[in-house]
C-alpha cells in the first residue's frame, strides 16, 4: 500500500493570552504544544485509528489535516505533493480529497438550511454535478447514508443525533472525497446509535474505497474500525502500529497503561489496579524528557534527560525501554 | 400559548398602528385639518372623544392620521441604523484585528454619551426636520445594533458548522453571507422591534422639541407640543397623543420581547 496522506514533522502551538501578572513578572505568554513534530502516513483504502486522552491534540492534527489550523512547522503531502506554497487552485482541489466529520452532530450542521439545501449547496458551489443533476445526487447521498429521501425538505433540528452525524457524512462525501477525517464522530451518541454510524464508516469504506482517519478516545471501536492505530501522548506519537497486533502486545508503557484501563464487563477480570498513575501533566508545562516518565511504571533516570526517538520494534515507537 | 400572551398582545397594538397609518380617514371621525370655530377648545364629548384643539380640530382625528407619520420615524429611525450597525458587527465579528479595534473603541465613544444627547447634538448641528432626524439616528444608533451583530458572529463563527463551510472551501462570502448571517440575525431583528418603541419615543420627543417633524405635519409629539400652552385650560388636546405614544411603545416592546422569546425556543 502507498502512502497517501502523509505527514513530517507537523508542530502546532497555541499561544495564550499574556496575563498582566505575566508581564509584571517578565513572563512569556503561555504557550501549549499542541502537537510535537508528528509523522505519519496514511495509506490508500485503510483506516488509521488516532487513539489518546482528552488534551492529547489529537483534534488538533484532524484540524491541521484539513487546514483548519495552519501548522507552525512541517509538511502535509497528499499524494507526494506537499501542501506548502500550493496556489489557491491547488488548495481547492486538496479541500475536495480530504474532507472531514465533525464530532458535534448538533453544531456541525448549518440550522437554518435543510439537509437538501446543505448537500445542494456543496454540489453546486464545486460544480461537482451539472444542476439539473443535483436533485438526483441528493437523492443518491441520502441513499448512500441510509437516510430517506423526504429528508432532504427538513431541517436539522427535526433529526435525532445518530441521523445528524449521517448528514454530516453525507455532506463530506457529496465531495467525492479520498480521505474523510472524521474526529470522535460517534463520541457524542448513545451507544446503540455508535454502533449504527460505525458500521455504516466500514460499509462506506468498502463501498466507495475510502481512506478513513478514525480519531476516538475509545479503544474498543479502534479494534473493530482501524487497520492501523497511532497512539497519541501530550501532543507526540508514541506508537504507531497494526492494530491487532498491538493490541495483542503493546510495546510503549503508555499504550499498555490505555488497554489496562479499558472497562472489563466480565467480573473476574475487573481490576482495582490504577492503569496510570497520576493525572495527565499540563500541556503548557510538559515534563522534560520522555512525556510520558512522571507516569511510567517503568520511568529510569535516563527517561527525565533524554527524549526518546521513534524506533522500529516491529513498528514504530518512542520508548528507551520498548 | 399564554407565553405567547403578551407576543399576542404587542402584534394587536401595532397592527391597531398600521391600520391607522394605512387608512385613517376609514378610523377617524372628522377631517385632521377643518377647522371649527363652533367648537374652540371643546372638551371631551360624545361629538368629540377626546376634544378639540384651539382651533376646533378634532384631536382624536388629528392622533390618528399622525400615525403614519410616527410609524414611518420608527421604522426609518430603525432600518437605517440597523443595516448599517449589522453590517459593521459582521464585518468585525469576522475579521477581528485591527478593524474590530478601531469600530470598538469608535463604538465605546458613541456609548460614553447619552443617546439622546447625543442625537440632539447631531440634529441641532445639521438643522431641525425629519431627514436630519435619521441621519442622527443611524450615526449614534448603529452602535447597539453594531455590538449586538458581533457578539452574535462571534458565537457563530466558532460553531462547527463554520469550520464544515470551510472545510468545503466555500469563500469567505458565501460563509458570512449564506451561513452566519442568516444564524446571527435573529436576535438583531427582535432587537429592532423593541428599539422602535424607543425611536419613537425619541421621535416624539424631538416632535416636541421642534428638532424633528416640524408643525404642520401631525406628529405625536407635536401635537402634544401644540397643547402645552394650553395644559391648565384644555388639557385634552395633548392626552390623545401622549396615549398613542404609551400605546406604541407598549406595543413594540411587547411584541419584540414576544418575539425574542419566541426565536430562543428553537434556538
Amino acid at each position: 500500500m502507498t502512502a497517501l496522506l502523509e505527514v513530517e514533522g507537523l508542530s502546532k502551538r497555541f499561544t495564550g493570552r499574556r496575563s498582566f501578572a505575566d508581564m509584571l513578572a517578565r513572563r512569556p505568554a503561555p504557550v501549549v504544544r499542541a502537537l510535537e513534530d508528528v509523522s505519519l502516513d496514511i495509506r490508500r483504502g485503510e483506516t488509521l485509528g488516532i487513539v489518546g486522552e482528552s488534551g492529547c491534540g489529537k483534534s488538533t492534527l484532524a484540524r491541521c489535516l484539513v487546514h483548519l489550523h495552519n501548522a507552525d512547522a512541517g509538511t502535509i503531502r497528499l499524494d507526494g505533493l506537499p501542501m506548502e506554497g500550493m496556489d489557491s487552485a491547488a488548495r481547492e482541489k486538496f479541500s475536495r480529497r480530504v474532507q472531514m466529520v465533525f464530532q458535534d452532530p448538533y453544531g456541525s450542521l448549518n440550522p437554518r438550511m435543510t439537509v437538501g439545501q446543505t448537500l445542494a449547496e456543496v454540489l453546486a458551489v464545486h460544480r461537482i454535478v451539472p444542476p439539473a443533476q443535483i436533485a438526483a445526487r441528493v437523492d443518491e447521498l441520502l441513499d448512500l447514508v441510509h437516510l430517506p429521501r423526504d429528508a432532504a425538505a427538513r431541517y436539522p433540528y427535526e433529526f435525532s443525533g445518530g441521523q445528524r452525524q449521517r448528514i454530516g457524512i453525507a455532506r463530506a462525501l457529496a465531495m467525492q472525497p479520498d480521505v474523510i477525517i472524521a474526529d470522535e464522530p460517534v463520541s457524542a451518541l448513545d451507544v446503540s446509535v455508535q454502533a449504527q454510524v460505525v458500521n455504516l464508516f466500514l460499509e462506506l469504506q468498502s463501498r466507495l474505497g475510502l481512506t478513513l482517519v478514525f480519531i476516538t478516545h475509545d479503544l474498543r471501536l479502534v479494534r473493530h474500525l482501524t487497520h492501523r492505530v497511532a497512539v497519541m501522548y501530550l501532543g507526540r506519537i508514541v506508537e504507531l502500529g497494526p492494530t491487532e497486533q498491538l493490541f495483542d502486545a503493546p510495546r510503549h508503557p503508555y499504550t499498555q497503561a490505555l488497554l489496562r484501563a479499558v472497562p472489563q464487563l466480565t467480573p473476574g477480570r475487573r481490576s482495582d489496579e490504577a492503569a496510570v498513575m497520576g493525572e495527565l501533566p499540563s500541556p503548557l508545562n510538559p515534563p522534560t524528557g520522555c512525556a510520558f516518565h512522571p507516569r511510567c511504571p517503568l520511568a529510569q533516570a535516563r527517561c527525565s534527560v533524554e527524549r526518546p526517538e521513534m524506533r522500529e520494534v516491529g513498528w514504530p515507537v518512542a520508548c528507551h525501554f520498548a | 400559548m399564554t407565553r405567547r400572551i403578551p407576543l399576542l398582545l404587542g402584534l394587536l397594538i401595532v397592527g391597531f398602528l398600521a391600520l391607522c397609518a394605512v387608512v385613517p380617514q376609514w378610523l377617524a371621525p372628522y377631517d385632521p385639518l377643518v377647522f371649527d370655530f363652533m367648537a374652540l377648545q371643546a372638551p371631551p364629548s360624545p361629538a368629540h372623544l377626546f376634544g378639540t384643539d384651539q382651533f376646533g380640530r378634532d384631536v382624536l382625528s388629528r392622533t390618528i392620521s399622525a400615525a403614519g407619520i410616527d410609524l414611518m420615524i420608527a421604522f426609518c429611525g430603525v432600518v437605517f441604523p440597523l443595516l448599517i450597525g449589522a453590517a459593521i458587527g459582521l464585518i468585525t465579528g469576522w475579521y477581528g484585528g485591527w478593524i474590530d479595534a478601531v469600530f470598538g473603541r469608535l463604538m465605546d465613544l458613541v456609548a460614553t454619551f447619552p443617546f439622546l444627547v447625543l442625537v440632539i447634538t447631531f440634529v441641532a448641528v445639521l438643522g431641525p426636520g425629519l431627514v436630519n432626524m435619521f441621519i442622527a439616528l443611524a450615526c449614534v444608533g448603529w452602535v447597539s445594533y453594531a455590538r449586538l451583530m458581533r457578539g452574535e458572529v462571534l458565537v457563530q463563527k466558532s460553531a462547527d458548522y463554520v469550520a464544515a463551510a470551510r472545510v468545503l472551501g466555500y469563500s469567505p462570502a458565501r460563509i458570512v453571507l449564506r451561513h452566519i448571517l442568516p444564524n446571527a440575525v435573529r436576535p438583531v431583528l427582535a432587537f429592532a422591534v423593541t428599539d422602535m418603541a424607543l425611536v419613537i419615543l425619541l421621535g416624539s420627543s424631538l416632535g416636541y422639541l421642534g428638532m424633528g417633524a416640524q408643525p404642520p405635519m401631525p406628529e405625536w409629539g407635536v401635537l402634544i407640543a401644540d397643547g402645552k400652552n394650553f395644559m391648565t385650560t384644555a388639557p385634552w388636546i395633548s392626552l390623545a397623543p401622549g396615549v398613542m405614544i404609551v400605546l406604541a411603545g407598549l406595543g413594540f416592546s411587547l411584541a419584540g420581547d414576544g418575539l425574542s422569546d419566541l426565536l430562543d425556543v428553537k434556538r
